[in-house]
């Protein structure tokens, strides 16, 4: 029980890092692109390993089973969804930020 | 335990404020949408956490809703920049 416990919050620990990184990606990062790129990974890779972290913390019960489903949802989901943004703004023709640019 | 979560609910709230700005600040639709999408995926995490340090199951339920409803609202705005209209 204590090994379970521990390796819980060391995924809780490594999920908050991803989505602080990813915010902080949002902020910094100089275009739409990239911004996509680093806000998209890390939601889902955080996400991911925090909902992971709770089953772990949890044991198995109908609870587990419903956050696994939400897993496996956002797994599906998130990407496709920072997919259709990308490509509606690749359509509206939005150029890609090079260096020496100003930042947008 | 207990006390991890409460760290994770600040720490995660601390990150919606960072994402916050680039709603407000962000040039064009697109920056926007994709702050409300981040913003949609750490509200989901907080509401687990929610129902793990208060013991409600119930609002596990209310994640897995905000999780559809957040995927349909992207997609919906994302068809209505790409095409301009939802249809």
């Amino acid at each position: 029980m204590h090994l379970l416990n521990t390796l819980a919050s060391i995924f809780i620990i490594v999920g908050l890092f991803f989505m602080v990184v990813g915010a902080i990606g949002l902020l910094r990062l100089p275009d739409l692109y990239t911004r996509v790129h680093a806000t998209g990974k890390c939601d889902t890779m955080g996400e991911g390993m925090m909902l992971f972290g709770f089953i772990l913390y949890e044991g198995v019960s109908l609870l587990t089973m419903k956050m696994l489903l939400l897993v496996l949802f956002i797994f599906i989901t998130s990407p496709t969804a920072v997919h259709a943004i990308m490509n509606a703004a690749h359509t509206c023709g939005t150029e890609p930020w090079e260096k020496g640019d100003e930042r947008r | 335990m207990i006390d991890l979560f409460y760290a994770s609910v600040i720490v995660l709230i601390l990150t919606i404020f960072l994402c916050l700005y680039r709603v407000v600040i962000g040039p064009g639709v697109e920056n926007r949408l994709i702050a409300v999408n981040t913003i949609g995926t750490t509200t989901i995490i907080i509401l687990v956490l929610i129902g793990l340090i208060y013991g409600r199951p119930i609002f596990l339920d209310i994640a897995i809703v905000y999780a559809m409803i957040n995927f349909i609202a992207t997609l919906a705005v994302a068809r209505y920049l790409k095409e301009g209209c939802i249809c």
